[in-house]
């Protein structure tokens, strides 16, 4: 396969991803402030939600104050913001666009059909009236995007390279979703767990669609720990860490090439790292240290993946 | 303006009167004069919105408004009966033919210049004129793999070639794609009726590219090569790459190295042998040609002139299909086939001809003036729908560079109904056939049917605001 196609479609995967996780990530956001809390709080919130994306420079750039409707528009309508919900499915449908002959008709008309309807719903006040719909919808999207994907394409590169860009872009998600809300969260006040911090931790597993999963795993009680052992550790959890370190190896191993070996040895550490590693352990050493070079290593895992086989510079 | 020949009806009458109605259409009136009211807007608007979700789009040229655009696609077909198309048939596969021999002709003995046929600064003082391709051999010889001849009907049997497009034509997706939209819309149609297929189209394609491979390649790599998706012909570039299961590459995906031409591929590099390349010569290469140009691949012009790769089409073209060599077109196929055409020329005055220029100065409102090197319907004038002022506009550029222009008496071009606001109403059309060219030269029946939609307009160009429609070739 054409090293450009690859890489149209690494990225047409990984800005579809990005825009589910943005949506996720901005409907939690919405509930827990459904829940009782201080102003501060209810800022401290947003402000988190901006800095899961490195984001806070470039809403402060634009924006003087800070609040629900202003982040809600910067993250969702923005264009000039790279990472909002506009621009990862408009980037998505022009990455499939430059290689729509590679995806099958069915992959390709999901894409532009979301690209064409998310410019009517923003036109409206959907996003305003019923952000829960609007963020339901763009899951939805990527959802039948994923499942069109595995559901029509011959089982070569082109959906290896897909398959690629959908878990990296994942792990990346995940970790900084966990990152900022388990340190966002308060000190449990003794043992107990409050209502409040139910809520809260609540709403973070759902977010990633685990609250379901939590209990039937745990058959207990919600604790800071479990969720981070869940989200981190656990292979049987789609959006893990592990989960997604998982198809990223299978799958490099079916691209393989003979400049690949190394950022495969690479990628098999850091899924290693999450198979044999312990919660206690990794809480002890720090969860925001491990979670941060998880992040490094992630991007460098990136950049090699496109130095390997999307954009070789030599001939 | 003249009166022109209606391709549904005799006289112009309406099509009330089934006597009115040619032979090859009457299912076709029957069929729908039965349709309940209100039917034919539904499936214009479903056929519009498939198209859109589909992404069947071109970009226009300096449109910001609308970078991607949907070409009108008209939902009454055009008919043509198996007699017709058998003439067609043979007279482009004659004319095509006549015009790929030129083209090695001129590139080698110039014996057509030689017999005095043919001025020789007609073809060496041409802009299209490659030098580098003087004494290169291609396979088989064959230099136009590809072309898209533009045909418009006078009469009855009556049919004139008014351009052979040579280089990088373009439609064929969109032939492809009307006739799926009509099956899907109105499948009882094509149960009713004797339809010639034209969905095989990408097979004779690949395999007519296959055929021109270089020397000993015995399973040679295609490839169509693109200038990139904001061309305003990219959807076909991809639907044709998809379509032929070959990659679409960009000039930044190909690099020459040690006389080969190879694409970066997941796995490194791959041997390419056969380039079905979708951009002009100027871009191919900068070290041979336009230095700026990004699109193109270095050194491709070397690999090409050893006969390492093969490109379709091939390098200098556009020396044939030039208007200024189009008028020899005739005189071509007596030289090289010693056969009468069988389609007619459009009489052309050629305007560096001083008294050519005289009528044409002198009966500007009643010609069509093209510039010798224009295409796609701008720099056009068209005298009987131009006001004065235009005309007068006109005149000053024709003298201020007569030769670059060539003039023809406005062609009476058939119409076919076709919807507009106001209901059904006659439009004038065109047909663009698809000759491929390679060991043998084959065809899929009809072509891409355009349409003006401006009532009384000629332009069908879709850069003009033309529309198409489906051409149906019935079998009998």
């Amino acid at each position: 396969m054409l090293s450009r196609t690859a890489d149209h479609l690494f990225w047409m995967a990984r800005y579809t991803e990005r825009a589910e996780n943005t949506a996720r990530m901005l409907d939690v956001n919405i509930q827990t402030s459904m829940l009782p809390q201080s102003a501060e709080d209810a800022e401290q919130g947003w402000r988190a939600m901006l800095g899961i994306s490195e984001l806070q420079y470039a809403f402060d750039q634009k924006h003087r104050s800070l609040d629900a409707a202003k982040v809600l528009d910067f993250m969702v309508r923005d264009r000039s913001n790279p990472s909002s919900i506009a621009s990862c499915l408009t980037e998505a449908r022009e990455n499939a666009r430059a290689v729509r002959g590679t995806l099958t008709t069915e992959v390709w008309e999901i894409q532009n059909q979301t690209w064409l309807d998310v410019q009517k719903r923003l036109n409206s006040d959907l996003l305003e009236t019923d952000p829960a719909k609007f963020f339901e919808w763009v899951k939805y999207r990527s959802h039948l995007s994923r499942g069109v994907t595995l559901g029509t394409m011959l089982r070569d590169e082109a959906v290896h390279f897909i398959r690629l860009g959908t878990f990296l872009e994942r792990a990346d998600n995940t970790a900084r979703i966990l990152d900022v809300k388990y340190h966002g969260a308060k000190e449990p006040q003794g043992d107990e767990m409050s209502q409040r911090d139910f809520y809260y931790w609540g709403a973070l597993l759902r977010s990633v669609s685990g609250f379901e999963i939590y209990r039937k795993v745990y058959r207990d009680v919600i604790t800071p720990a479990r969720i981070a052992e869940l989200l981190m550790l656990r292979g049987d959890m789609p959006r893990s860490l592990l989960a997604c370190m998982e198809e990223v190896v299978s799958n490099l191993r079916e691209v393989h090439n003979d400049v690949s070996a190394d950022t495969e040895r690479f990628a098999g550490r850091m899924h290693a790292q999450l198979k044999f590693g312990r919660i206690d352990d990794i809480l002890k050493q720090g969860l925001h240290d491990t979670l941060t070079a998880f992040l490094a290593d992630v991007y460098e895992l990136g950049n090699r993946v496109s130095r390997d086989f999307l954009v070789p510079l030599a001939a | 303006m003249a009166k022109y020949f209606n391709e549904m009806t005799i006289d112009g009458l309406g099509m009330e009167s089934s006597a009115a109605i040619r032979e090859h259409y009457r299912d076709f009136c029957h069929w729908l004069q039965r349709l309940p009211a209100g039917s034919m807007e539904h499936k214009r608007a479903e056929a519009d919105l498939a198209f859109r979700r589909v992404g069947i789009t071109f970009a226009v040229y300096g449109d910001d408004a609308g970078t991607e655009r949907l070409i009108p696609f008209d939902t009454i077909p055009r008919i043509i009966p198996a007699s017709e198309w058998g003439q067609l048939k043979a007279g482009l596969a004659q004319r095509v033919q006549a015009l790929n021999m030129f083209i090695h002709d001129i590139y080698h003995d110039q014996n057509i210049v030689k017999a005095g046929i043919i001025p020789a600064e007609q073809i060496y003082r041409n802009a299209q004129y490659r030098p580098e391709m003087q004494g290169i051999n291609v396979a088989s010889d064959i230099y136009a793999h590809i072309a898209g001849v533009d045909i418009v009907r006078a009469g009855q049997g009556e049919f004139y070639v008014l351009e052979d497009n040579l280089r990088v034509p373009s439609g064929v997706s969109y032939m492809l794609e009307d006739r799926k939209m009509m099956m899907r819309l109105f499948p009882d149609l094509f149960a009713r009726n004797k339809i010639a297929p034209v969905d095989h189209y990408p097979d004779l394609l690949l395999d007519n590219l296959r055929s021109v491979a270089p020397m000993g390649v015995n399973d040679p790599t295609v490839v169509v090569m693109t200038p990139g998706m904001y061309n305003s012909a990219y959807f076909e570039h991809a639907f044709l790459a998809q379509q032929m299961g070959v990659e679409l590459v960009e000039g930044k995906d190909l690099f020459v190295n040690d006389n080969a031409v190879y694409m970066r591929t997941t796995c490194g590099p791959k041997r390419v042998d056969v380039i079905y390349r979708r951009l002009d010569d100027d871009f191919l290469d900068p070290l041979a040609f336009r230095a700026d140009s990004s699109l193109g691949v270095p050194g491709l012009l070397s690999v090409y002139r050893a006969g390492r790769v093969t490109l379709a089409n091939a390098i200098g073209t556009g020396v044939a299909d030039d208007k200024s060599i189009y008028p020899y077109v005739p005189d071509m196929i007596r030289f090289y086939l010693s056969q009468a055409p069988i389609l007619n020329n459009v009489p052309t005055y050629q305007c560096r001809r001083k008294e050519d220029l005289d009528y044409t100065l002198a009966n500007l409102p009643e010609l069509v003036v093209k510039e010798v090197h224009g295409a796609g319907g701008y720099g056009m004038l068209v005298g009987p729908a131009s006001t004065k002022q235009q005309i007068e506009d006109f005149r000053q550029r024709l003298l201020a560079r007569p030769d670059g222009y060539i003039a023809q008496p406005t062609l009476a071009l058939s119409a076919c109904p076709t919807y507009v606001e106001s209901g059904i109403a006659p439009r004038h059309i065109d047909l663009r056939p698809f000759v491929l060219s390679g060991k043998t030269i084959s065809m899929v029946p009809g072509g891409l049917t355009r349409v003006a939609l401006q009532e009384g307009s000629l332009v069908v160009n879709s850069s003009q605001g033309g529309g198409t429609k489906d051409t149906w070739v019935l079998e009998n």
